[in-house]
């Protein structure tokens, strides 16, 4: 055999692995949105969105509870955690930049990036939920905060290091003081890769369970009051997915579905940000 | 000691005993360098790659100040005053002192609002008084024709020769005193470089400009006065046609006629 025949059959004996393990991995992922889709929209009704958590067997239950609870919690810890972390990261690429300060932070917060969410929710039940005395929608925001804030510190603090720094000096060259430089030039370069990381960021905590059952707990019925336990779309899932009365695990498939659109929507809107970006 | 042919015309800059020195360097890159530089000309600074030229035109607005512990040393006479003063106020000084980078940069906002940026800054708000002067600048920048229909359009949508002149208008909008220009065509094809030198060659009515270049063309065809540089000293200014011609260091002539650089 050839030098070269032999390259040939290696190159195709590689390209034949990779391509079986790309296709289970591809697999694996449309059997569980198959199953999730068949046995979802199955689930679905008009009461999903109109009606409360009702006990097992009866015909009007549904998920506006959890759904409502779930929007609080996550719009809370979004409207806090957006513009904390777009501050913290606009100081770290604009002000601390390699300064010790500046790096330590950035430590830290990929430490927090890769902390287990369950770690993060006891610490929130240790110091606000036990001293509060109670579980509450504001202790499941706080953990969610908690859990998004690196991500958006991270991707703005990148997004606004790719920002060239010819255009920083253009905008100083016309005389514009250093924050209108950030505010209108700098973000502006950014703004597509800012916003995808407030979308990733928005996702991956709407995605978290373990947090939400040390901290806002859970609610069967509606309840607005963020200062009360206060049910999300994934702990419901969870007790009723793992319950044994078949209408109750029928809304946990119907939970399930709605949450995984609504976080592939966010993935795939972030992406086209990106892409939108790189084309230009 | 530089050689410096007089300058008869009034001056708009004069760098006395200049010194900069990196904060990261062990010595200085520019060192005890003495210029003048007339006004309502243009001096082309000229000489080998790393000999300072960057580093002395980003002097004259200061933006050495962006980056921390950079040192500068001696004096830069603008209007009277050493411009290298702590309590210079460099937001009133770039206005005056304005700058075209080597590559475009254009922001990343519409054409319209990329002119009016600097006007903006300064407080300018009436609509109409900010479209005429946008106008005359794109005018001035002679690329009114090619952008005059799609102004709300993204800056970043048209060539780099378009995006250098539409920064030119940009910088001449505000209505400088002198414009900096940093090697403005080297990114550029040679079309759009003919364009460019005609254009500045057109703003000096107006202003006074300084333009590092590597190409000792480009500083013959444009060029009122020329700088030669080597290794941050000023080896020798004249007017342009002299220098060329007769030049009054043996370095000069050597760098010119092609034994270096
Ligand atoms: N940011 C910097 N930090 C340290 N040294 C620098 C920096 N920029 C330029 N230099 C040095 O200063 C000298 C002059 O550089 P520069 O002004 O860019 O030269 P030119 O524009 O003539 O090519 C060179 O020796 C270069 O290595
Ligand atoms: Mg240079």
């Amino acid at each position: 055999m050839t030098h070269t025949q032999k390259r040939i059959i290696v190159n195709n004996i590689v390209m034949m692995l990779s391509t079986l393990s790309a296709i289970i991995g591809i697999g694996f992922l449309f059997w569980i949105l198959g199953v999730l889709i068949l046995n979802g929209v199955d689930a679905l009704s008009w009461n999903i969105f109109s009606q409360e958590g009702a006990p097992p067997g009866y015909e009007e239950s549904g998920l506006k509870h959890a759904l409502i609870g779930q929007l609080m919690i996550v719009g809370v810890a979004t409207f806090f955690g957006v513009p904390l972390g777009i501050l913290a990261g606009t100081y770290l690429s604009e002000y601390g930049q390699q300064s010790k300060l500046a790096e330590t932070i950035r430590d830290i917060s990929d430490i927090m990036m890769s902390a287990p969410s369950i770690v993060i929710g006891a610490f929130v039940y240790a110091v606000v939920v036990a001293p509060m005395g109670h579980f509450s929608g504001w202790a499941g925001s706080i953990a969610l905060t908690i859990i998004m804030l690196p991500i958006i510190l991270r991707t703005t603090d990148d997004m606004l290091q790719l920002v060239p720094s010819t255009l920083r000096e253009a905008a100083f060259a016309l005389g514009a003081p250093k924050y209108k430089v950030i505010m209108q030039v700098v973000y502006r370069g950014a703004k597509a890769g800012i916003l995808t990381g407030i979308l990733l960021g928005v996702a991956r905590v709407a995605g978290e369970t373990a947090p939400l059952l040390f901290t806002s707990f859970n609610d069967n019925f509606l309840n607005t009051n963020m200062n009360e336990p206060m049910a999300s779309l994934t702990v419901t899932m969870f007790n009723y997915a793992t319950s044994p009365y078949e209408d109750w695990q029928k809304l946990g498939w119907a939970a399930a579905f709605i949450l995984s659109m609504f976080i592939l929507g966010l993935n795939i809107l972030g992406r086209l940000f990106l892409l939108k970006k790189r084309g230009k | 000691m530089a050689t410096i042919a007089e300058i008869l015309e009034e001056k708009t800059l004069e760098v006395k005993d200049f010194e900069f020195t990196y904060a990261s360097a062990e010595q200085a890159s520019i060192k005890k360098l003495t210029m003048p530089i007339a006004k309502h000309s243009i001096t082309a600074l000229i000489g080998p790659s790393g000999c300072g030229k960057t580093t002395l035109l980003r002097s004259f607005n200061r933006m050495h100040d962006l980056y921390p512990g950079n040192k500068y040393d001696g004096e830069i006479l603008f209007k009277g005053r050493n411009i290298l003063q702590e309590k210079e106020d460099l937001i009133n000084l770039r206005i005056q002192i304005g700058m075209i980078f080597q590559k475009p940069t254009a922001f990343p906002m519409s054409i319209f609002d990329n002119v009016a940026y600097g006007m903006r800054l300064q407080g300018m708000k009436n609509k109409s008084e900010l479209s005429d002067r946008v106008e005359k600048a794109l005018k001035d920048a002679a690329i009114w024709k090619e952008v005059k229909d799609r102004l709300k359009h993204d800056a970043n949508g048209l060539s780099g020769g378009q995006q250098q002149r539409l920064c030119i208008a940009r910088a001449i909008a505000v209505e400088p005193e002198v414009l900096l220009f940093d090697e403005p065509t080297s990114a550029l094809d040679p079309i759009s470089t003919s364009g460019i030198e005609e254009l500045i060659v057109e703003l000096k009515e107006r202003v006074s400009i300084i333009i590092v270049t590597h190409n000792m063309q480009q500083a013959a065809r444009v060029s009122d006065y020329t700088g030669f540089m080597y290794l941050g000293e000023l080896i020798e200014l004249g007017k342009t046609e002299d220098m060329f011609v007769t030049p009054r260091e043996k370095l000069t002539e050597e760098y010119i006629t092609g034994k270096f650089g």
